[in-house]
């Protein structure tokens, strides 16, 4: 049984751990409010982008040259996959279920035969992948610099998707992130980019526009921005899971923290009242044999 | 009945402005200045940089962007914009900063004519705005 002595110290340690997650937990919840404030403010932009292009593609005339960002390359030999993390840890799971993810989607196109690259944005992603992956990762992103994200930097990531991806570097293109559901619940997501997905998204509105310039030109212009678009969404969703999972995360550790202490407690008054039982017997017993 | 529409001004950010009481809007469409009005046909479009007016009831109101979309629909206006300012809130100091920005921009000489063009754009209106 360990000392009255270790007893105490271990008590004062875990009571200063549990302050400094119940500050991590203060702090990860004033940020999580601002970055859920942010995630549902950009939503409407993502939406609309989608909109416009749902309702151009429909337009499209010439299905055969439409442009290969909205169509694809015709073939899916490469892929490449955009895996979006923190860049801090302490929050729970949530760069884990995202490299979860991302694993078992390499693991497919691997055993299809596929050529895989990858880019992490983020350095916690990198740190977990470059393990095993390393020879596959081609970029690796961070912006730790940027307090919030912002559009300049997403845009930074699509201007390089686009790059490579007009270079010929890769047919298919996926963004893995995690979609802020509520504080507790971060659903990880793999989301194809290039090319557009649009399966089961039928446009039932038949209404004609018009288009100026032509619907060509406008689509080709604007699907790069797309790609923007959809990087800086996953941006912001993912700065609102990584707050929300740290906040229940370091809760937990709080509550954790707490319970140790009690029990540590518990053992610290009972050794303490062991030890003058003892002495008292021993007193005792002492005058006893007198 | 009222000649009135909406529109909705997004950016990556946020949603920028809304507002339902509006009657005109004249937008820096890519073929040149468009003025929207009530009922208009459903249209997309491309803006380049310039000075969006949007006449209203409760006063006009000026938007200096840089680039964005427009679409007209069922009379709801939607703007989507990466760059745009409150022609109220640049002052001189703001004004100066973003035409230095598009000057640098138009005097590269390793661009392609569509941003070239899009860039001497910028400088010319920012140059108005004086």
């Amino acid at each position: 049984m360990a000392s009255l002595d270790d007893l105490k110290k271990r008590i004062a340690s875990v009571k200063s751990t549990q302050k400094i997650t119940k500050a991590m937990k203060m702090v990860a919840a004033a940020k999580l409010r601002r970055a859920q404030e942010s995630a549902e403010k950009g939503r409407p932009y993502s939406e609309k982008m989608n909109n416009v292009i749902l309702n151009l593609s429909n337009g499209i005339s010439d299905k055969e040259n439409a442009p290969k960002l909205l169509s694809g390359t015709g073939q899916e030999k490469t892929h490449l996959c955009v895996v979006m993390t923190s860049d801090r840890g302490l929050c729970g799971g949530f760069n884990s279920n995202i490299i979860k993810k991302a694993k078992s989607y390499f693991a497919k196109i691997l055993d299809e035969g596929k050529e895989l690259k990858i880019i992490t944005v983020g350095s916690k992603g990198n740190d977990q992948l470059k393990r095993v992956y390393g020879d596959k990762i081609i970029e690796n992103i961070s912006f730790k610099e940027s307090k919030n994200a912002n559009y300049f930097d997403a845009d930074k990531v699509g201007k390089m998707v686009i790059e490579k991806f007009e270079a010929g570097e890769f047919d298919v293109c996926t963004i893995f992130y995690n979609q802020f559901k509520n504080v507790i619940t971060q659903i990880p997501q793999a989301q194809q980019i290039i090319p557009l997905n649009n399966e089961g998204e039928e446009n039932s509105s038949e209404e004609s526009y018009e288009f100026e310039p032509d619907e060509d030109e406008i689509l080709s212009n604007l699907l790069p921005k797309n790609i923007s678009t959809q990087i800086f969404k996953a941006m912001l969703e993912n700065s609102a899971s990584e707050q929300g999972s740290r906040m229940s995360a370091m809760d937990n550790a709080t509550r954790n923290a707490g319970e140790m202490v009690d029990k540590l407690t518990i053992e610290y008054n009972r050794s303490r009242q062991a030890a003058i039982t003892k002495e008292l017997i021993e007193i005792i017993s002492g005058a006893e044999s007198l | 009945m009222s000649e009135e529409f909406k529109v909705e001004i997004v950016n990556p950010e946020k949603s920028f402005l809304v507002k339902d009481d509006v009657s005109e809007v004249v937008v820096p469409a890519f073929e040149g200045e468009m003025g929207i009005l009530k009922d208009h046909i459903s249209i997309i479009s491309f803006l380049k940089p310039g000075i969006i007016k949007i006449l209203s009831k409760s006063g006009d109101e000026n938007y200096y962007v840089e680039d964005g979309i427009v679409e007209f629909k069922n009379n709801n206006l939607s703007i989507l914009t990466s760059t745009i300012f409150n022609l109220a809130d640049i002052d001189k100091s703001k004004q100066q900063d973003l035409l230095k920005l598009a000057e640098e921009e138009a005097n590269k000489t390793d661009i392609n004519d569509q941003s070239k063009y899009l860039a001497d754009q910028k400088v010319e209106v920012l140059k108005t705005l004086n």
